[in-house]
């Protein structure tokens, strides 16, 4: 397995203060990684400083390229699509609106065509609502058209913030389930932020811990989840 | 009867000046949160660079068309070069900047083109319309022309990829950002096309006004009041204030002219009318905030 993103001694900052004090991690391709941690811990923070949202110092490698010099707007064009927390979706466009946006950077419009199709295919609700305007839907539908706006950028490295936040459980168990489907057949890798450890660690591959601004243990999610200690120390159930 | 009909025609003239005006400052208002003060001047020192392509012997349109572009340039170089560096700066700053900007191009204008009044021809033609003596030549090439213009423009906003990466752009630069937009382009897009706007309108109406360095301070001011009218944050509100405020300045002054001869009060006259723009940004400002079209901001903190 190749890493398609190697993180080496990331910090970040919010004005002067340090947010995180050196993060390191890789995330394998084609694999669903996951950050645990309590509030507070850096998880938000390390997303944002990856895609260049905050002031961050240190040594990103997309693809083995390094991405850390460069701007938001040309990471999300390298395709690391960054489903940000609080979803982010334009609320004052139309659900046809938010997911042709992503068309600004593509040249492809019939494969474009496609890629709505299928985006349709994994989220039929966003297609019955698809002229409503993104701020009436539900908060599960925003969620999901955070997602699918995502993957309208044909992104190789998906970025998820907290996709369970404020949500039913249901609602949670379909979103998750499509993400699996998304990782599996369009061979998105995932790097996902969950408060809901229990949640995330069956989702994922692989799982890091922070705690604050720290790396403090990485493992296999199998493993972390059976490690009783990590559990009650770090994960709280 | 007919003179009413008549204030209403030119109301619905001037409107549509001041709609351009508002759009203008809405659509920098919408993507930066500031209004801006120089928008007047800018649109004012547009209108002297068509004179002066009008005194090198081109054509009205071809002339227009060229000021516009220009002005087109000279806001985005205003926005990446004056207000590039000031983001994130305080709102206070970034209105002594706009009160600067207005008083260089105003002095600019003044300058080059010294403060006499000039005249400015109009690209229509002096013939008199069917149930003439209502509204002229002019007036309905204005309202033409501007009309034109805004649809154009909504056209662009909506039907475009480019449109509508400017409008995700102003609403949540943000999330424009994580769709690969690159949001700082867009903001300088904004300006080029606020100032091209104003250009337009600037030659519109600088035939009735005459062209002179104070030309557009009250027009702006009544785009100010269609803005605040419509919502500030609306586009389409915007334009419709715009012509509301004109209808309605013409009709307040009939109305107070009609009530002196009925009744031999002078109540509100012409000399009232930019007091009516002012009452209807303070009427506005105090019961209706966000305006007709607006909506309510609520920030989550």
């Amino acid at each position: 397995m190749t890493a398609i993103l190697e993180v080496e001694g990331l910090k970040a900052f919010y004005g002067a203060s340090e947010a995180l004090h050196g993060v390191g991690f890789t995330l394998q391709q084609g694999g669903i990684t996951t950050i645990l941690g309590a509030n507070g811990a850096g998880k938000t923070t390390t997303l944002r400083a990856l895609v260049g949202m905050v002031r961050r110092e240190g040594r990103i490698l997309f693809d083995g390229k390094p991405i850390n010099g460069l701007s938001t707007e040309a990471i999300a064009r390298l395709g690391v699509a960054h489903v940000p927390e609080g979803r982010g979706t334009f609320t004052g466009l139309s659900v046809d609106e938010n997911l042709r946006i992503a068309a600004y950077t593509r040249s492809d419009k019939a494969a474009m065509r496609d890629d709505l199709e299928r985006v349709f295919g994994y989220f039929p609700r966003l297609k019955e609502r698809i002229g409503q305007q993104a701020g009436t839907l539900s908060g599960g539908e925003q969620q999901m058209l955070a997602i699918a706006r995502a993957l309208m950028l044909r992104p190789r490295l998906m970025l998820l913030d907290e996709p369970s936040f404020g949500l039913a459980p249901l609602i949670v168990q379909e979103i998750f389930r499509i993400m699996r489907l998304i990782n599996s057949e369009a061979k998105v890798s995932v790097l996902l932020v969950e408060q809901n450890a229990a949640l995330a660690l069956n989702l994922a591959t692989e799982a890091y811990v922070l705690e604050t601004g720290n790396v403090v243990m990485s493992g296999r999610a199998e493993d972390v989840k059976n490690d009783e200690g990590i559990r009650r120390s770090y994960l709280g159930y | 009867m007919e003179q009413l009909l008549q204030q209403i025609a030119s109301g619905l003239a001037s409107g549509a000046i001041y709609a351009c005006v508002a759009l203008a400052l809405v659509m920098i208002f919408t993507a930066t949160e500031h209004l801006n003060f120089a928008q007047g001047e800018m649109a004012m020192f547009s209108t002297y660079l068509c004179w002066q392509l009008l005194q090198w012997g081109l054509g009205f349109w071809t002339a227009l068309a060229i000021a516009a572009g220009l002005s087109f340039i000279i806001g985005v170089l205003i926005e990446r070069i004056i207000l590039r560096p000031l983001q994130g700066a305080s709102a206070l700053s970034v209105v002594v900047v706009f009160i600067g900007l207005l008083a260089i191009f105003h002095s600019m204008a003044g300058a080059i083109w010294s403060h006499t009044i000039k005249t400015f021809p109009s690209p229509f033609p002096e013939v008199a319309f069917a149930g003439s003596g209502i509204i002229g030549a002019h007036q309905i090439g204005m309202v033409a022309v501007t009309i034109l213009m805004l649809s154009a423009l909504f056209a662009f906003f909506r039907f475009t990829t480019l449109g509508l990466a400017m409008r995700a752009a102003a609403q949540n630069p943000t999330s424009a950002r994580l769709v690969g937009v690159n949001v700082d382009w867009m903001l300088a897009l904004g300006w080029g096309l606020a100032a091209a706007i104003g250009a337009v309108a600037g030659a519109m109406v600088a035939p009735v006004v005459y062209l002179e360095p104070n030309m557009m301070s009250s027009i702006l001011l009544y785009g100010f009041a269609g803005a605040l009218v419509g919502g500030i944050s609306s586009p389409g509100g915007a334009v419709f204030g715009g012509f509301l405020v004109g209808v309605l300045e013409n009709l307040v002054a009939y109305f107070g002219n009609l009530t002196e001869k009925m009744f031999g009060v002078y109540i509100i006259g012409n000399g009232e009318k930019l007091s009516v723009a002012l009452i209807i940004v303070i009427t506005i400002l105090t019961l209706k905030p966000a305006g007709l079209f607006g909506h309510v901001i609520t920030k989550r903190v």
